[in-house]
């Protein structure tokens, strides 16, 4: 009779299946969530591989170790699998995972969709990165993919395209799924302007990149035409023009950047108040930010083209509409501040990773000024200075964050605490190695250092053989990162429901770890 | 080479922000060149008022924050206070960037205004980028060369040659032809590019500007004292994009009138020559350096080229066959690959005997190709 009753329940639960079926099939925004925050975790290891190929053949000048064509391939593939296959799908698993914490929702909206955007995923990859393998070479025209360059790409281009076609299908589809949770899952009482600002800036990107993903899309398809189908939209012998494939490619390629940070600042957001033990400032002001900044990002494309001769009104408006998007950006970093200033600050390894994103964002963002300064820019475009400004973006601004959001939510996903002392090795090691590897690529580019070339004149050995020893021990210290959540997943001190003592949100209402199926009453939020 | 006090002064404070020390070294540089045009200077003096409006920024905000996190945590004691909004400061906050953003944006419209000014020029120089080296024209002169990566630096660059590069004084940064211009003269260059896309970059000039097929692009410079300035090619362009470097030597106008009438003189006699018969030791030894310079990057200094990427002509039915096919290709190219028709690069001479040797090195056994027949293929 009891097995019966026990049966009963399990089946009334809908706990997970057993073995690996239970990954390939599952529908839980929880499994998803973890599928795509382990995928992403591997691929950051696969394009940080090619990192320190990169790295080490610009130890010193001189080549040592690889053909030039190989290392523009690594320089191409390292940024297509970190853009399209670590920070993208690291934030789509935070999504998957919090969101419906978050609003008091149990799932996502769509689990079918949940679960073929992921498992697109590895298909997608495994295709790209097959092109190794093939008759002349990986991609190696730059991610920026700028015709006609590309078009020399040899068997490898249509999978290069198919593959790229398969990042944007899964993209879209995930955007719709947090846009349908968010608008009709949210929990009696939860309004717009009471969401945690993880949602809000999640909700702000999902329909960036369905405005942005179908223009990329577009634009490749026509790059496959001109290769194979006799189109000429790109060739100026057939009245085309090259430089428009920059303006599509970039008019996805600069939203695409916010889509990148956005859900950044949404977990700052969430762990500086945490660790303040004070509510965020200017929550509304930082909405309206976070939906400036997304308007922007829509106008400012062609400041990555300054220097392709457009006419003098272009570079005028493109050099003001990018000098304003530093207006809701500085909002952004006051309010961190201000959230900062009285609290009653402790500094766990969430904490650390979000005060380091903070600092060095805002660098990244003081070069970002710089090179909206279009006559500047005509020096830095396509130096090292430019290479040192977007990693500061994106290595110490989305890695970052993902970084804090996991030491900060894998205590509530696993229901273990993480080694904090670990955890502050980490932190001090990669923000120590970081700025060593990447802060002289300032110095670098200023002095006329162009970037993707394996090898260069000598006045440039010093601060390259510099950055390449932060390379090194930054892309160690990850091992350590991967050491410890593993860790954590298989043990560890036990977390409570509420894990950090100032943290606010349902996600912290629901037990460590949570129920396979979040809220299966809605909670009330008054 | 010699560091101003003002360079060493935002080098330290560029090196405060976020490195503790700096290794010791004889010839590196941390900022951006002041150049040798008056549009240089300008850039340089408006990346230093950004810089330092930067650096005025980062010091509040960070140190805000500094402060902040010694003074308020909770283990001194501090009690969280529970603010969290005000309109005062919202606006402030906003409004103050959008000030210094518009007395930032004043300045930087009049530089970019210049600079786009390439009006009442006294010279033009095309420049085309062609993978990988540059070909400059001379409107006014008609004068007209290829340059490329100097050829012991292209023998040390590659993988595992053995070669120091500190053995050179400016290793990758020399060519075979340098591109001599005068100085004090507004010199209005044309730039274009034969394949793929490339970008002419010399910082003593103060710009880059995109070499785009199919399009003329516009950009000037008057360069201010004699000297021999070096660049690169700044957007990639294929495999070696990192050796595609430029020389430009500015020299005095009495000096650049007698290098104009030098290059004439020897255009005249590259003239003639193609008129004549040539033998095949002749065309072998100037073929072997004209291949060494515009087609081993490809097909490889042993004719084997790179499977999958560019095809052999050690054997290659082309460079055996037919004499017609193979000045075919020579001269207009493969459309869709990095083969460029060589037919506007060359001269008779120069393309006679490249495909002479094509024909007759790594065991190829093939006809003479004489420059009458590339004269007649015109």
């Amino acid at each position: 009779m009891s097995t019966a009753a026990a049966t009963h329940d399990e089946h009334h639960d809908h706990g997970p299946a057993k073995g690996l079926m239970r990954w390939i099939t599952t529908t839980n925004h929880k499994d998803i969530g973890s599928l795509y925050l382990l995928f992403a975790l591997l691929m950051f290891f696969i394009g940080g591989a090619m990192a320190m190929v990169i790295r080490a053949e610009l130890f010193q000048p001189g080549m040592q170790l690889v053909q030039p064509e190989f290392f523009n391939s690594m320089t191409t593939v390292h940024a297509l699998v970190m853009i399209f296959g670590a920070v993208m799908p690291a934030f789509t698993g935070l999504a998957n995972w919090l969101i419906p914490m978050m609003i008091g929702a149990p799932d996502m909206a769509l689990p079918r969709l949940n679960n073929f955007s992921f498992w697109i995923l590895p298909f997608a990859f495994t295709m790209l990165l097959l092109t190794f393998f093939m008759d002349g070479g990986a991609p190696a025209g730059g991610w920026t993919l700028y015709p006609p360059l590309v078009l020399q790409l040899g068997e490898a281009f249509p999978f290069m395209i198919f593959a790229i076609h398969l990042m944007g299908i899964s993209s879209i589809m995930g955007s719709i799924n947090v846009i349908v949770t968010i608008l009709n899952m949210r929990a009696p009482g939860m309004t717009l302007m009471k969401m945690p600002l993880f949602v809000w800036t999640w909700l702000i990107t999902a329909y960036l990149l369905i405005a942005t993903m179908p223009v990329l899309a577009g634009a490749v398809t026509m790059l496959l035409t001109d290769k194979f189908a006799g189109t000429s939209f790109f060739s100026a012998a057939g009245g085309g023009d090259p430089v428009m494939f920059q303006h599509i490619f970039w008019f996805f390629g600069h939203p695409e950047v916010y889509i990148l940070i956005l859900p950044a600042f949404g977990v700052v957001s969430a762990i500086v108040p945490t660790f303040a033990r004070k509510p965020l400032f200017g929550y509304s002001s930082m909405v309206y930010a976070t939906a400036s900044i997304a308007f922007l990002s829509f106008i400012v494309w062609a400041h990555h083209m300054f220097t392709v001769g457009m006419p003098v009104v272009g570079e005028l408006f493109f050099m003001y509409a990018t000098m304003m998007i530093a207006v809701p950006t500085g909002v952004k970093v006051f309010n961190w501040v201000s959230t900062m200033w009285k609290g009653s600050m402790t500094f766990e390894t969430p904490m650390l990773f979000a005060i380091g994103f903070i600092f060095m964002f805002t660098i990244g963002g003081f070069s970002g000024l710089m090179l909206a300064i279009a006559p500047a820019d005509f020096q830095y475009h396509d130096t090292y200075f430019v290479v040192a400004h977007f990693h500061y973006v994106l290595v110490t601004g989305a890695i970052y964050s993902i970084m804090a959001a996991t030491y900060y939510w894998l205590p509530k996903w696993t229901g273990n605490m993480y080694n904090e002392t670990l955890g502050k090795w980490h932190f001090w090691i990669s923000t120590i190695s970081v700025n060593v590897l990447f802060f002289p690529q300032h110095f670098l580019g200023l002095a006329g250092m162009p970037r993707r070339i394996p090898d260069y004149s000598v006045q440039f050995a010093d601060w390259n053989m510099v950055s390449s020893i932060g390379g090194f021990v930054f892309g160690a210290s990850q091992l350590l990162f991967a050491f410890i959540v593993f860790k954590t997943i298989r043990g560890g001190e036990k977390a409570s429901s509420q894990v950090w003592e100032g943290a606010k949100g349902l996600e912290w209402t629901l037990s460590s770890p949570p129920p396979y199926h979040s809220f299966t009453q809605a909670p009330e939020v008054k | 080479m010699a560091v101003s006090t003002k360079q060493y002064i935002s080098g330290l404070a560029l090196a405060s922000l976020g490195m503790g020390s700096l290794p010791v070294s004889a010839d590196y540089a941390l900022n951006m060149t002041t150049g040798v045009t008056p549009t240089s200077q300008q850039v340089y003096d408006l990346h230093m008022i950004i810089f330092w409006i930067c650096v005025a920024i980062g010091v509040v905000v960070f140190g805000a924050m500094i402060f902040s996190i010694f003074k308020h945590r909770k283990s001194k004691g501090a009690v969280a206070a529970q603010f969290h909004e005000s309109t005062t400061a919202e606006i402030a906050w906003t409004i103050v960037p959008i000030v210094i953003l518009v007395s930032m944006a004043v300045p930087a419209t009049k530089t970019l205004l210049a600079m786009e000014d390439t009006s009442d020029a006294d010279m033009s120089i095309k420049v085309t980028g062609i993978q990988w080296k540059w070909k400059y024209d001379y409107l006014d002169e008609g004068i007209s060369f290829i340059s490329s990566l100097d050829p012991k630096h292209n023998e040390a660059r590659q993988l595992k040659s053995g070669v120091d590069p500190a053995s050179f004084d400016h290793y990758l940064r020399e060519v075979d032809n340098p591109l001599v211009v005068p100085v004090g003269k507004k010199i209005r260059f044309l730039l274009t590019a034969n394949d793929v896309i490339h970008s002419w970059w010399v910082a003593d000039l103060g710009w880059k500007k995109d070499a785009i097929p199919g399009f003329v692009n516009e950009a000037w410079a008057k360069i201010e004292k004699p000297g021999v300035y070096r660049g690169k090619c700044a957007e990639l362009c294929g495999k070696d994009h990192g050796f595609m470097p430029i020389v430009v030597v500015a020299k005095s106008e009495a000096d650049y009138a007698e290098w104009v009438a030098q290059q004439k003189a020897a255009a005249d006699a590259a003239a003639a020559s193609a008129d004549r018969e040539w033998t095949k030791d002749e065309l072998m030894a100037r073929g072997e350096k004209v291949y060494a310079t515009n087609c081993a990057a490809c097909h490889q200094a042993n004719g084997a080229g790179i499977p999958g990427a560019f095809p052999a002509l050690a054997g290659s039915a082309l460079a055996t066959g037919d004499a017609a096919g193979h000045i075919d290709i020579v001269m207009h190219g493969k459309p869709g690959t990095a083969m460029a028709a060589y037919k506007n690069l060359l001269n008779d001479a120069d393309l006679a005997a490249v495909i002479t040797y094509e024909r007759h090195a790594w065991g190829n056994n093939a006809s003479v190709v004489q420059p009458a027949a590339i004269k007649a293929a015109r």
